[in-house]
């Protein structure tokens, strides 16, 4: 076996190697990357019309849970927040909160114009944060208004490669 | 509007009262005079106003603010519009007591222009966080740069 055999680039590969002998070896970053990327549950964080398209995928037509992807209703249990609507800046803080509440690893996917840059409010809205981006880090943002559902499920993928590439065994400096 | 209305109300109130010139609403020049006439218009058992449909503030402008009430007879079946306009520091009676309706929708008032109701149970803000300056509906508001750290205008300048 060569050295590209032993490291395992995605998930596929690493399944394909239990069918041929029922034993795989890899670096044991890649099998936490792999658990990891296959169950990233996350909070819903319906704010605005962008739920809607969030609840539709997460229903059985688009099914989320394809991915591994649960809804959870507290930041306790999640590992993904999706924040899909018009943040306010009443609603800021509380998004700021709930992400602190959130345990590590946590990522941030940011859906719809409103989140991203602040939509139709972006010049003219007084009340509106202009970007989730500044009270949150965001991994990924999804542009639409709202983003369909392929659209979430594709952000989703780009985050699933996200957490593939992450190292979680090595100190951060 | 019908006649009738406009006759019962301008036997009782004529003094304190007006009608626009469709006939359309009814305006009220004195606002201190409103906590009778609106207990008038929900008791009377010709007019029987039981339903606050809409509660609406607006900015006249040059320091001048108005509030429309949008009131129904589930019983009798017929509208009244109803218009005070006065000065900003001027408060008008609460009729939440009167209308359930109302007790939101003043709040929403006072929130968004800063129309202040006397003997509301509870005036506070509805809509925006409770340490917000200004009342942001008003034509003469300005927006802040900043609320709690936070930009409020589109800040281009880390991205561009």
């Amino acid at each position: 076996m060569s050295h590209e055999d032993y490291y395992v680039k995605d998930d596929f590969t690493l399944v394909e190697k239990f069918d041929k002998d029922n034993v795989v070896v890899v670096k044991l970053e890649d099998l936490i990357n792999w658990g990891r990327a296959g169950s990233p549950w996350f909070f819903q964080f319906g704010l605005a019309c962008c739920a809607i398209e969030m609840m539709a995928a997460a229903g059985p037509r688009h099914d989320l849970e394809r991915f591994g992807m649960m809804p959870r209703a507290t930041p306790r249990q999640a590992d993904v927040m999706i924040v899909a609507g018009t943040v306010t800046l009443k609603m800021a803080s509380r998004v700021k909160r709930l992400f602190e509440q959130m345990a590590d690893p946590k990522y941030v996917i940011s859906m719809g114009s409103c989140s991203n840059s602040g939509g139709p409010y972006w010049q003219y809205g007084y009340h509106v944060l202009k970007g989730v981006d500044i009270v949150v880090p965001v991994d990924v943002y999804i542009p639409g208004c709202p983003p369909r559902p392929e659209a979430l499920i594709q952000g989703i993928l780009e985050l699933q490669k996200k957490i593939k590439l992450d190292t979680p065994l090595r100190k951060k400096s | 509007m019908s006649i009738k209305i406009i006759d019962i109300l301008d036997k009782k109130f004529k003094d304190s009262i007006n009608f626009s010139e469709n006939q359309n609403s009814l305006f009220i020049d004195d606002p201190s005079k409103w906590d009778k006439i609106s207990k008038f218009l929900h008791q009377n058992k010709d007019l029987k106003f039981d339903y606050l449909m809409c509660l609406s503030g607006y900015d006249l402008t040059d320091n001048k603010l108005g509030v429309a009430y949008n009131l129904y007879s589930t019983s009798l079946k017929h509208y009244l519009e109803v218009r005070i306009e006065v000065e900003s520091e001027i408060e008008i009676p609460s009729v939440a007591n009167l209308w359930r309706t109302a007790n939101w929708h003043e709040r929403e008032a006072y929130d968004l222009l800063g129309i202040k109701f006397t003997d509301h149970p509870e005036l506070k803000r509805i809509l925006l966080p409770e340490d917000w300056e200004g009342h942001p509906l008003k034509k003469d508001y300005e927006t802040p740069d900043f609320y709690n750290g936070m930009p409020v205008p589109k800040d281009k300048s880390y991205w561009e």
